[in-house]
């Protein structure tokens, strides 16, 4: 039963390349002889279309979700931890959060533009809200789930205030913490594609899917659909990987 | 080193109105080195007072003395065991016991050397770099003990310690603890609801009334040690102290 796992995909694929024969039309479905060329050259410009190779195009949209991902846990985890440290501060912010936090980050697209136009700024901020609200819900969830006894233990033993917070709060909020950056991340790396698609882009996975679309080169846009999956597969796996390693402990608390 | 409440009370404002007395006018001494246990029924504020000697809330009136000194707030000279979830799930057993050393300041060499005195003194040598959830409910607690004396204390606050573990455990960690308490000469105050514990433990059993919590009678146990649970004096003393516990639940104003 260990490969059961392997079955599916190995028959979408499978039927995938089938239907392709059939249809017959590879604007529509693709044959996968056209689409494995593309994934096995990934440095080469060749095969995208003269916009930089799938590497390139992937760095660079990398890049822009770290930097939207590290600029929204730099505000997040701060905020998150005031937040859930006191009581005062988070009747203060929670009403705000909890209204801004349904508005799913494209909508923001608009207003990004009008505020900061065509460009990377734009792009980072779109990202910023996508990310930003899962990591502030579990920091802030983090801090709340420390348990009194570790603070008091700290408090009777004589740990001074900052103390207490680099020593008890914030390896014991540690965990969750990690789990709002993981879920942000997945998120910033959906709002990049999309973000991607602003006008005045040029580069970016997203954007090669696009223009892509533009010369009807559908085994392109799928290649760049596969290369964004294992993009976000694989960073997952590190969180998960760290997550593992790391806070072991977790749910473990006794 | 001998502590001394005078006069201490205790209200609690329940939903910003009615002020409920959790301790009233209490008045108690603690001698240098002696066991000495609080029992009472659920409610009577015992693990109340025991937090704020141990400067985790504040009295409403009174006075907590030191060897003659008034402490307000946490005092290094005494350190608390809690009954349960007290450990650091992120720390290897021996860095548990080094986190009041590490607090303080003491550098790393310097604190593993003395947690590793105490995991022998409380015979966890081999568990030193395992983590809390690797250990028993027993084991756990050994290590809490562990880290309340690491940081050298006069004063060691027990708030029913052994209360989450079960009877042959908690049995063995009594023994554990008068044996411990014979070598350090600590001076204990231990909070039970078991009438058994107190008197198993202690020099003095202090049993409190239900609320507002003040000292119904001070019992002194003057049973040669170690006790014998089974034995016909120790039975006609429980027997003493659980009448005094099951009258102290009828408070004036229950009745």
């Amino acid at each position: 039963m260990r490969y059961l796992r392997f079955l599916l995909p190995v028959l979408l694929v499978v039927g995938w390349e089938v239907a392709s024969w059939i249809i017959h039309n590879p604007f529509i479905l693709p044959s996968l002889t056209t689409v494995i060329p593309i994934l096995m050259h990934p440095f080469s410009p060749e095969y995208t279309l003269g916009t930089g190779s799938m590497v390139e195009n992937a760095i660079i949209s990398i890049q822009r979700v770290g930097l939207g991902f590290l600029a929204a846990a730099v505000v997040a985890i701060p905020v998150g931890i005031l937040m859930g440290r006191s009581a005062l501060l988070n009747d203060f912010f929670d009403s705000t959060i909890e209204l801004l936090r349904p508005i799913p980050p494209l909508a923001w697209v608009p207003l990004a533009l009008a505020w900061f136009k065509i460009g990377l700024t734009s792009i980072i901020f779109i990202i910023f809200i996508g990310a930003f609200f899962p990591i502030l819900l579990n920091t802030v969830d983090g801090v709340k789930s420390v348990k009194k006894t570790w603070l008091e233990v700290a408090t009777t033993l004589g740990a001074k205030e900052r103390q207490i917070m680099t020593k008890v709060v914030l390896p014991g909020a540690a965990p969750t913490i990690w789990t709002g950056l993981r879920v942000g991340f997945g998120i910033a790396w959906m709002c990049v594609v999309a973000a991607e698609w602003l006008p005045g882009i040029s580069q970016g996975l997203g954007y090669l899917i696009l223009y892509a679309y533009n010369f009807g080169q559908t085994n392109l846009i799928i290649a760049g659909m596969v290369v964004i999956g294992i993009i976000g597969l694989a960073i997952d796996f590190v969180f998960k990987g760290i997550e593992k390693k790391w806070f072991s402990w977790r749910g473990l608390e006794r | 080193m001998t502590l001394v409440l005078e006069n201490l009370s205790k209200s609690f404002a329940v939903e910003g109105k009615t002020e409920v007395e959790a301790l009233s006018h209490l008045n108690l001494q603690v001698n240098d080195g002696e066991f000495v246990s609080i029992l009472g029924p659920s409610g009577c504020g015992k693990t109340t007072l025991l937090r704020i000697i141990a400067g985790l809330d504040r009295a409403s009136g009174g006075k907590i003395l030191l060897n003659g000194n008034p402490i307000v707030g946490p005092c290094p000279r005494m350190a608390m065991i809690f009954q349960e979830y007290s450990l650091y799930p992120w720390k290897t057993v021996i860095d548990n016991i080094a986190f009041g050393l590490e607090v303080k300041g003491v550098e790393k060499e310097g604190r593993r050397k003395k947690a590793r005195e105490l995991l022998e003194l409380v015979g966890l040598c081999d568990f030193a770099n395992n983590y809390p959830y690797e250990l028993s409910g027993g084991m756990r607690q050994r290590v809490a003990v562990a880290r309340a004396l690491a940081v050298d204390p006069q004063i060691l606050l027990m708030d029913e310690p052994f209360g989450a573990l079960d009877a042959q455990t908690r049995n063995m960690l009594q023994r554990e603890l008068l044996e411990i308490w014979e070598k350090t000469r600590k001076t204990v105050v231990f909070v039970t609801h078991s009438v058994d514990e107190a008197v198993f433990l202690s020099d003095r059993v202090i049993v409190l009334t239900a609320r507002p919590g003040t000292i119904k009678e001070s019992v002194s146990i003057d049973l040669p040690r170690p006790r014998d649970r089974t034995g016909a004096e120790f039975a006609r003393i429980r027997r003493y102290v659980l009448d005094l516990v099951e009258t102290a639940s009828f408070s004036p104003s229950k009745v």
